[in-house]
């Protein structure tokens, strides 16, 4: 059973509340002279949209285990699948929502006369990803993933009159043209292989009809192109450095926490329950013959790899960030090459935890740039000594939880994605996934290094924190911390979500 | 009461990190004073727990064993044995001396203070961990803390040290992480085990690895041992994983640099002990010729040698000097517990302590006169002696100490790792033997040049005071320690003798299958 379009709506309340308050955030925009507000508008908007998507997942889970039960988790005639794993994802997006909105409040990039338009697409792509996180069927998918990449051409390029942020919108927009029409061209090939574009037919027609491998292949080459542009992965990664370099802060960090999310969603829904099976043991079969897993298993390795050797010798903080990510990616692709549930559950996890430490790391940036009007490193000289101690203090948390040093949350989710390599045995990518790890202290380390170690100038003056990004840091750095010594209930979340709804 | 002791050892230091960090910055002695208060109940604590520990029995005792994540089997598992108890004691008995050996600390002294009683959990945690994650988890906490004692608060190529002492020891825990997860998934597949971290149930693992060679003709458990060596070898350190060692002692504060003479280094050769050992006996077996005996004795000479260099060789520095001698002295240790022999062990682990001791000393002596003289040449003094009585009088108990004459406390634990060690290679043993009268030379080198003969004029600009009373306080206690255990080694002996001679028990039994090859028969 599916529903149709009006009875869907009762349950896509989150996704409502977001296109209501963006409808605000633009009417108010019109109406009142003084800005701040929209941005509370915005705050208060995805801070519902938060707590509805929260009450579906945790109040309502009854009626998402009742829609499963009587086949009853598809929207709008089979578009959209309500599941644990979407709503996840919704929670997770929400949340990112909130974060960048919230750090947005206390930027000086944003603090202009069009923040209107600003709140309002940040937004709407928020809402877009969304739908990147429910999708199942190619068509939303790709739709979704259009309408992420569009906003956040145009978040990109907010800074009107900066060069550089022009620069990496254009360059941004020509990446992801060319990679979502590769993308769209490897769907056509799967829809001309399958005959449908909804991810359970596809999934019954590449398992009964035996498709010619080689053109399944290469149709997921094509396909892998969108996704790897979403999530930075190699080769795809290009985009990556110049736009996180360019773009507004808060919006480098949108980028960098929910496009990604959104990205993995997308992927993960994909190549799971589209295109593999469920077997024994929380193991996944994927269709016979076609080496995907291996492909990704490179991909996996040279993403992080190559992210951490770039990011050695950076010396602007958020470019340095940028290729962090990258490496990042790379962990979390770990997760995917193994094929079982372990791996997708590492995976959920990783992604929540990334949430708090890359978000938080972006926050300092953007204190340091508020007040210095510096991005490099050089601006974060002797941070702790000249009144930013707490930033500093909670940089250095954020860095070595990215690092992966225990207790911090940073550790345990690589951990879970060792724990779901080892499982498989590919002991390699587990030792190039740690050699890495030990890599990626070292820029980490130099960013502490220039904060603690070294003495600020005398030209630098003092760094002032105002109490919007003080207590956004201070609730993130108090989460890193504490899921690093307790981290059940949150794993227990991610343990939930790994189940799809697939459906008959 | 009985059983949280080890619990409230380990995280009294942590409270009171929160302590000092609720202090005002401009309250100096307040944060002082709190952080020695802090450090002394695990002081008063170790005293109790010496008391009472049973000496009889190799099981663990004071045991808390409580789920920490249930959904992996990670526990929140507390214990000591004789293998572990020694360095407890050790970590406690040091660590109010070090807040002692801090006071002259001058730069943001809140966070120096609380970093080292953050410190303080982790090391205790280290000893009494009986868990493979949790033992992980204070194994790398100790790392951030390091960090920034070392960076902050380190001498002039601070920097360079703390980041090179942080790569070495990150890239040894990441292979250990990698080992530890492998355990944790053979455990799952064997019944009536599952899926377990703890150190107590998983030597059942080790029967059923498979071995048959995996990569270099090494089987899996082969390249998981090695694995692990390197990671506590980084830390013992063990030529050539050393180079860390020389740069981090030079340039930390003097009372962290005991902390990582005294208590980081023998966190390798505790780990060998509580992890190789019972876990991979056959491999540990395999390798002993090689990576412990051979190695060590190689660290012996090796250590000792460089140590003398620093007599002759620019920058002539001495707490170089202490630090290279480290490295010599930790080869006994590395000797004797591969001889596998009742001495062998025990000395072994009696080398731990009295180097934790003798080693503390040494540096404690370079800190207070560097405090003074600012700098610490060897050939920029002469004739203390007559300046200061009482601080040479100090000096030459630690020096004779490290030299290793009768009668104090080394000498007997270095006898029974070469003791020990002759039965099973003769080879090495005679090496260690030898070394030390190049151990005697650069320490009587170091003598002479520094405290006898005429005083030099120029310590009339010094102002060269005697050693005070805190530092008094500081030093006299472990010169006791030296004394005593000279003496009478039993005091640490009879803790640890029924559960080493257990260890050694493991290993034996599980060798008999596996003969000896050639190579190893040549080194006896």
């Amino acid at each position: 059973m599916n529903l149709g379009s009006i009875e869907s709506l009762a349950y896509l309340y989150p996704e409502g509340i977001l296109l209501l308050s963006i409808l605000a955030v633009f009417l108010v925009d019109l109406c009142v002279d003084d800005k701040e507000r929209l941005g509370n508008i915005a705050l208060v908007g995805a801070a519902l949209a938060l707590v509805f998507t929260s009450g579906l997942s945790f109040f309502d889970i009854r009626l998402i285990e009742g829609l499963q039960g009587a086949g009853e988790g598809w929207l709008f005639h089979r578009m959209i699948a309500l599941d644990s794993f979407a709503i996840f994802f919704k929670v997770i997006l929400s949340l990112s929502l909130v974060g960048v909105v919230w750090m947005s409040l206390g930027s000086r990039e944003i603090n202009g006369p069009n923040q209107g338009e600003y709140y309002g697409i940040l937004l709407a792509s928020g809402l877009g990803m969304f739908f990147m996180a429910s999708a199942t069927n190619l068509l939303l998918a790709y739709l979704s993933l259009e309408f992420v990449s569009l906003t956040s051409y145009v978040l990109t390029g907010y800074l009107t009159h900066n060069r550089r942020s022009g620069e990496a919108a254009l360059k941004y927009l020509i990446y992801g043209g060319v990679a979502s029409g590769t993308m769209i061209y490897g769907m056509s090939w799967i829809f001309g292989l399958t005959g449908s574009l909804d991810y359970t037919e596809i999934n019954a027609a590449l398992l009964q009809n035996a498709p010619d491998q080689l053109t399944l292949f290469i149709a997921l080459v094509l396909m892998l192109a969108g996704f790897g542009y979403k999530i930075a992965a190699v080769p795809f990664h290009m985009w990556a450095p110049d736009v996180y370099h360019g773009a507004p802060i808060p919006v480098t960090a949108f980028l960098s926490v929910g496009s990604k999310a959104a990205g993995f969603a997308l992927l993960m829904r994909f190549f799971y329950p589209a295109l593999s099976q469920s077997g024994d043991a929380g193991m996944w079969q994927f269709v016979p013959g076609v080496e995907w897993p291996q492909l990704m298993l490179i991909v996996a390795m040279v993403t992080m790899t190559l992210g951490n050797l770039a990011a050695l010798n950076q010396y602007n903080v958020k470019r340095l960030l940028a290729y962090s990510s990258i490496a990042h990616a790379g962990y979390i692709l770990m997760g995917f090459v193994v094929l079982s549930d372990e791996g997708l559950r590492a995976m959920l996890f990783y992604i929540v935890v990334y949430y708090l430490m890359n978000l938080g790391a972006f926050i300092v940036v953007m204190v340091v740039a508020n007040n210095t009007g510096r991005e490099d490193l050089e601006g974060f000289r002797g941070l702790a000594w000249r009144g930013g101690a707490l930033p500093a203090a909670a940089m250095a948390i954020f860095l070595f939880s990215l690092t992966g040093l225990p207790p911090l949350a940073g550790f345990i989710g690589k951990f879970y994605l060792f724990a779901a390599v080892v499982k498989g045995q590919f002991y390699w990518l587990a030792v190039v996934g740690i050699l890495n790890s030990v890599v990626s202290l070292y820029y980490y380390a130099r960013i502490v290094k220039t904060m603690f170690l070294d003495q600020p100038s005398d030209s630098e003056g003092e760094v002032t924190l105002d109490p919007h990004n003080g207590s956004l840091l201070a609730i993130l750095s108090v989460a890193t911390v504490i899921l690093g010594v307790y981290w059940a209930p949150v794993f227990d979340f991610a343990d939930r979500s790994t189940r799809f709804f697939l459906g008959s | 009461m009985e059983s949280s002791i080890l619990t409230l050892m380990i995280f009294f230091p942590l409270a009171g990190m929160v302590a000092v960090f609720c202090l005002p910055s401009q309250a100096k002695d307040l944060i002082r004073w709190t952080a020695f208060a802090f450090t002394l109940p695990a002081f008063f604590l170790g005293i109790w727990l010496y008391q009472n520990f049973d000496t009889t029995t190799t099981a663990l005792q004071f045991v808390v064993n409580v789920p920490w994540i249930e959904s992996f089997n990670i526990r929140y598992f507390v214990g000591v044995d004789g293998v572990s108890i020694s360095m407890v004691l050790l970590t406690a008995f040091l660590c109010p001396i070090c807040i002692l050996a801090s006071w002259n600390i001058e730069r943001a002294e809140k966070g120096y203070f609380a970093l080292f009683l953050l410190l303080d959990t982790a090391m205790t945690g280290v000893f009494c961990a009986m868990d493979f994650f949790l033992f992980f988890i204070f194994w790398e906490l100790m790392l951030l803390p390091m960090y920034f004692l070392i960076g902050i608060w380190g001498g002039p190529r601070r920097e360079y040290a703390a980041i090179k002492f942080f790569l070495y020891t990150m890239l040894g825990s990441a292979l250990m992480l990698v080992c530890m997860l492998v355990f944790y998934f053979q455990a799952g597949a064997i019944e009536g085990v599952g899926y377990t971290f703890d150190l107590t149930q998983l030597p059942a693992v080790a029967q059923h690895f498979q071995t048959e060679p995996l990569l270099f003709g090494f089987s899996l458990p082969q390249i998981m041992w090695l694995a692990l060596f390197i990671n506590f070898a980084v830390k013992i350190p063990a030529f050539p994983f050393h180079t860390w060692l020389p740069d981090a002692h030079v340039e930390a504060p003097t009372a962290i640099s005991v902390i990582l003479a005294g208590v980081l280094l023998k966190m390798g050769t505790y780990g060998i002990l509580r992890v190789n050992y019972p876990l991979l006996p056959a491999e540990t077996f395999f390798f002993a010729p090689y990576c412990l005996a051979a190695l060590g004795a190689w660290n012996i000479v090796y250590g000792a040698f460089c140590a003398l260099s620093q007599c002759f060789t620019e920058p002539k520095d001495l707490k170089k000097l202490v630090a290279y001698s480290s490295i010599s002295h930790m080869g006994y240790v590395m000797l004797g517990m591969a001889s596998f022999t009742p001495q062998g062990i025990n000395g072994a682990v009696l080398q731990m302590f009295n180097h934790g001791t003798i080693t503390a000393m040494l540096f404690l002596i370079v800190g207070v006169i560097y405090d003074r003289a600012h700098h610490r040449r060897i050939d920029g003094f002469g004739g203390l002696a007559s300046v200061m009585p009482v601080y040479t009088g100090v000096m030459g108990l630690a020096f004779f100490a490290a030299m290793g004459l009768p009668g104090l406390s080394a000498f007997i634990s270095e006898v029974l790792c070469l003791l020990g060690a002759w039965h099973a290679y003769k080879i090495p043993t005679l090496l260690g033997a030898l070394t030390v009268i190049i151990t005697a030379s650069y320490l009587l080198w170091t003598i002479q040049q520094m405290f006898l003969g005429q005083p030099r004029e120029e310590y009339a600009d010094m102002h060269l005071s005697e050693i005070n009373t805190r530092e008094l306080c500081m030093l006299v206690p472990l010169g006791a320690i030296v004394v005593i255990l000279g003496f009478y080694p039993h005091a640490v002996l009879d803790l640890l003798d029924v559960s080493l001679q257990g260890l050694n028990e493991v290993v034996l039994s599980a060798s008999t299958s596996s003969s000896p090859d050639a190579a190893a028969v040549a080194l006896r």
